[in-house]
């Protein structure tokens, strides 16, 4: 397995599994965040008044918007499981030296997870 | 057979930043990657620039990026490489010239976690003893030749230059699990602080690019197991 993780990090290739679990768990780390933030600015709208807040809502469930909400939440998903992988690894002696199979292992409830909450999300879009 | 070398090349008296030459070399596949890198500084271009010293993989000299990883290139064989072979110098530390990097940084991390014995207890008139079993707990740490791939390959590490590396942290690992040593609880307090051991990340690069085989992020795990849990 070879990937390049482009840019500052970039002119180093990646062998073990341990990379690509750090870089997917700091893109998605980011990307909840910008989304808290985004989130903390709509709720605020509450104190402007309102017809703001309805308005910002509505904007949420706007079909145009549920593909965003999936993403999201494959991002919380991936997060939270691998933040516990790092947690095991951290905390439990061994857990170092099977660190890519507990990433299969993240691989493996992420899908559990994701797919069927995917599915659930997606389908109003498509079934009436 | 003829392979070709990509080798990154920087001359501070001419470069303003550093660029790829190719190189032709005639090697037998059982050569490892130095002796096409002297190939070419022997018989093609005798301006490039690496250190070698033991080429036997234990002085830790030859260390650069191998086809993108950090690898002695005296411990990869030119048949494993592929066609061409891209050489570069190990990120993160200035360039002095080619391949050769200033590890006088790294030197000085490590120094700076005491890699030597400290002991308050009066000497015994002969050896200090230690049982096989105290002697197993730092074995893996003890084989470290202070090549820098482990910490030129550690994003952290990239990322802020001040952070000691996984390199500095298995040599204090050494001691800090050394039973006759007393100095565990002043390297451990150097490495709660901000650019030590909580920089690590856990991307395993280190463990990968190590040419001794050191596990090196489960020493690093047992360190930061001994801050967390006070269990040396």
């Amino acid at each position: 397995m070879q990937a390049q993780v482009s840019g500052v990090l970039g002119r180093y290739t990646a062998n073990k599994l341990g990379m690509y679990a750090w870089a997917l768990h700091r893109l998605t780390g980011i990307g909840v965040i910008a989304f808290l933030l985004v989130h903390i600015i709509d709720t605020a709208f509450v104190m402007v008044g309102p017809e703001l807040y309805n308005e910002a809502m509505a904007l949420y469930k706007q079909p145009f918007f549920r593909p965003f909400e999936v993403a999201l939440a494959a991002a919380v998903i991936y997060h939270a499981l691998n933040g516990i992988r790092v947690t095991l690894i951290d905390f439990w002696e061994g857990a170092a030296r099977i660190q890519e199979r507990l990433f299969y292992g993240v691989l493996v409830l992420f899908a559990l997870l994701f797919l069927p909450s995917a599915f659930i999300m997606l389908r109003p879009l498509f079934v009436r | 057979m003829q392979v070709t070398l990509r080798i990154q090349r920087f001359d501070p008296e001419r470069d303003e930043k550093p660029h790829f030459e190719e190189y032709q070399a005639d090697v037998e596949p059982t050569d490892r990657l130095l002796d096409a890198l002297n190939y070419v500084k022997w018989y093609v271009d005798g301006s490039l620039a690496y250190r070698r010293s033991c080429a036997h993989g234990i002085c830790g000299s030859d260390a650069m990026r191998v086809n993108g990883r950090n690898r002695l290139a005296c411990k990869v064989l030119v048949r494993d490489l592929g066609n061409p072979i891209t050489v570069a110098p190990m990120l993160s530390f200035q360039l002095i010239k080619d391949l050769v990097v200033d590890m006088e940084p790294f030197f000085a991390k490590y120094r700076a976690l005491k890699p030597y014995l400290i002991a308050d207890d009066p000497p015994p008139e002969k050896e200090r003893l230690q049982s096989p079993v105290d002697r197993e707990r730092y074995e893996d740490t003890t084989k470290c030749i202070l090549c820098a791939c482990c910490t030129t390959s550690c994003p952290p590490f990239w990322a802020n230059g001040d952070f000691y590396g996984p390199a500095a942290i298995v040599n204090a690992h050494r001691f800090i699990f050394d039973s006759r040593d007393h100095g565990a609880d002043e390297r451990l307090a150097t490495l709660n602080e901000r650019n030590g051991i909580w920089r690590c990340r856990t991307v395993f690069n280190c463990t990968e690019a190590c040419p001794r085989g050191i596990k090196v992020t489960e020493a690093m795990e047992d360190v930061k197991r001994a801050l967390m849990l006070r269990n040396i």
